[in-house]
């Protein structure tokens, strides 16, 4: 039988997504989510305009707090600083491997 | 279905008390989040960890598991005759849910998407998966065939575990750790609620000669002391197919020669680059005549690549 086939999508700044589709994505409401980037946890691409819009990359973001929200109990003040200190290790990760990948492998 | 003892899952005696349970969950969750732990089973000792608390933390679900009895962890039991209906009015066909399953479906533990008769929209669940691809499948697209088992009602509200397989068509320009989103894909949404979407992290094979930063490719380039000294056109392989390579007189172990966009392609428009290190590799064994030669060198060169030992020495002397 022909299985189904389904495109996947990069969750990268090319897709702009609304407050309401980042809330959908994460179970937080809107309130939690403005509240998030009050604290600098969620950054939108245009802060200056009404109408927020978020890269996708955020969605993993936001899919994080809503995971640290619901199993850790975290408050908004919490959660903001716990996103921050996940970032910063995963920015230090990426730059580990970066350099560990410049190692030589075998040793001549 | 197979028992699991959620009294031992957390570690609490089967009468402890609600703060004791909360304390254990908390304990253990900051340990195992898989947002914040980096144990490779986190995941799966969360999923576990968070199962047992979700019902022991209500005492209409604890209730409900106590009368399940006692038996050994992993062993296939069955609820007792009109468990079902004594702890709500859902309908379980045993056989094909897991004790969480179970426990999410009971009345009082909120309405779960995909019910049929859902008065109110909800979405479906979000789901995530990992594919394990090539890196020449990471750089040129692919397509994985993926397989959940995924909790359902069905229409007589029972609640199933059920297959699902697709393809999903991945864009080239993956790397380690990228995510990507099918949408639609996840669990089925209630009351005219959307469907959930599922979600694919990209996990690279290890390759044989790549190790891989973001989009860029490092490889070893083992040579010869005379083609790092002298120069040298080498052969190295791409993603591509083999390329020539230009090694400048003088190359030093440990130097980062560039190969332009022979890495791995970027979505949308552009590659990374290829790194080759070269290595400087002497032969263990030499033949006759290439010992006379390197002896030859060595008597007739003035080459000393420890010269600054002896400069730093002098140094060190003065300062102090």
């Amino acid at each position: 039988m022909e299985r189904e086939q389904t495109d996947a999508v990069w969750l990268d700044d090319r897709m702009a997504l609304s407050l309401a589709e980042l809330a959908r994505c994460s179970c937080l409401s809107e309130d939690e989510l403005r509240e998030l980037a009050a604290y600098g946890a969620l950054v939108p691409n245009n802060p200056q305009e009404a109408e927020w819009t978020f890269s996708g990359e955020m969605v993993l973001t936001v899919q994080a707090a809503g995971r640290l929200r619901d199993d850790l109990e975290l408050d908004p003040q919490a959660l903001a600083l716990t996103l921050t200190l996940i970032h910063r290790i995963r920015d230090l990760e990426a730059q580990l491997r970066g350099l560990r990948a410049q190692l030589p492998r075998r040793q001549p | 279905m197979k028992y699991k003892d959620y009294y031992q899952v957390l570690g609490v005696e089967r009468d402890a008390d609600a703060d004791a349970i909360k304390k254990a969950y908390r304990k253990l969750a900051h340990k195992y989040h898989p947002d914040v732990s980096k144990d490779p089973s986190g995941e799966e000792k969360f999923k576990e960890i968070a199962d047992a608390y979700q019902t022991l933390k209500d005492p209409d679900k604890r209730a409900a598991y106590d009368q399940l009895g006692r038996h050994q962890p992993g062993q296939d039991f069955q609820p007792p005759p009109d468990w079902g209906k004594q702890f709500g009015d859902t309908q379980f066909s045993f056989y094909d849910v897991d004790l969480a399953d179970l426990f999410a479906g009971l009345a009082g533990g909120g309405q779960r998407a995909g019910r049929p008769g859902a008065t109110f929209k909800m979405p479906g669940q979000d789901y995530e998966v990992t594919a394990h691809i090539s890196l020449e499948d990471a750089s040129r697209g692919t397509t994985v065939d993926l397989n959940l088992t995924v909790p359902e009602y069905d229409e007589h509200g029972r609640l199933h575990r059920v297959p699902r397989s697709f393809k999903a068509r991945i864009p080239k320009g993956a790397t380690d750790g990228q995510r990507l989103r099918l949408r639609g894909k996840g669990g089925k949404g209630a009351g005219g609620g959307p469907d959930g979407d599922l979600y694919l992290n990209i996990a690279l094979h290890p390759h044989a000669l790549y190790r891989v930063s973001g989009h860029d490719l490092y490889l070893d380039l083992p040579l010869t002391p005379w083609e790092a000294a002298l120069g040298a056109v080498v052969e190295v392989p791409t993603l591509g197919g083999p390329v020539h390579l230009k090694v400048p007189p003088g190359t030093h172990a440990g130097q980062k020669l560039r190969l332009a966009r022979r890495g791995l392609a970027k979505p949308g428009e552009g590659d990374g680059d290829l790194y080759a290190i070269a290595q400087i590799v002497v032969p263990t064994v030499l033949s006759e005549r290439e010992r006379a030669l390197f002896k030859e060198l060595a008597d007739g060169s003035s080459f000393n690549p420890r010269g600054h030992f002896e400069q730093e020495m002098k140094n060190g002397t003065r300062a102090n």
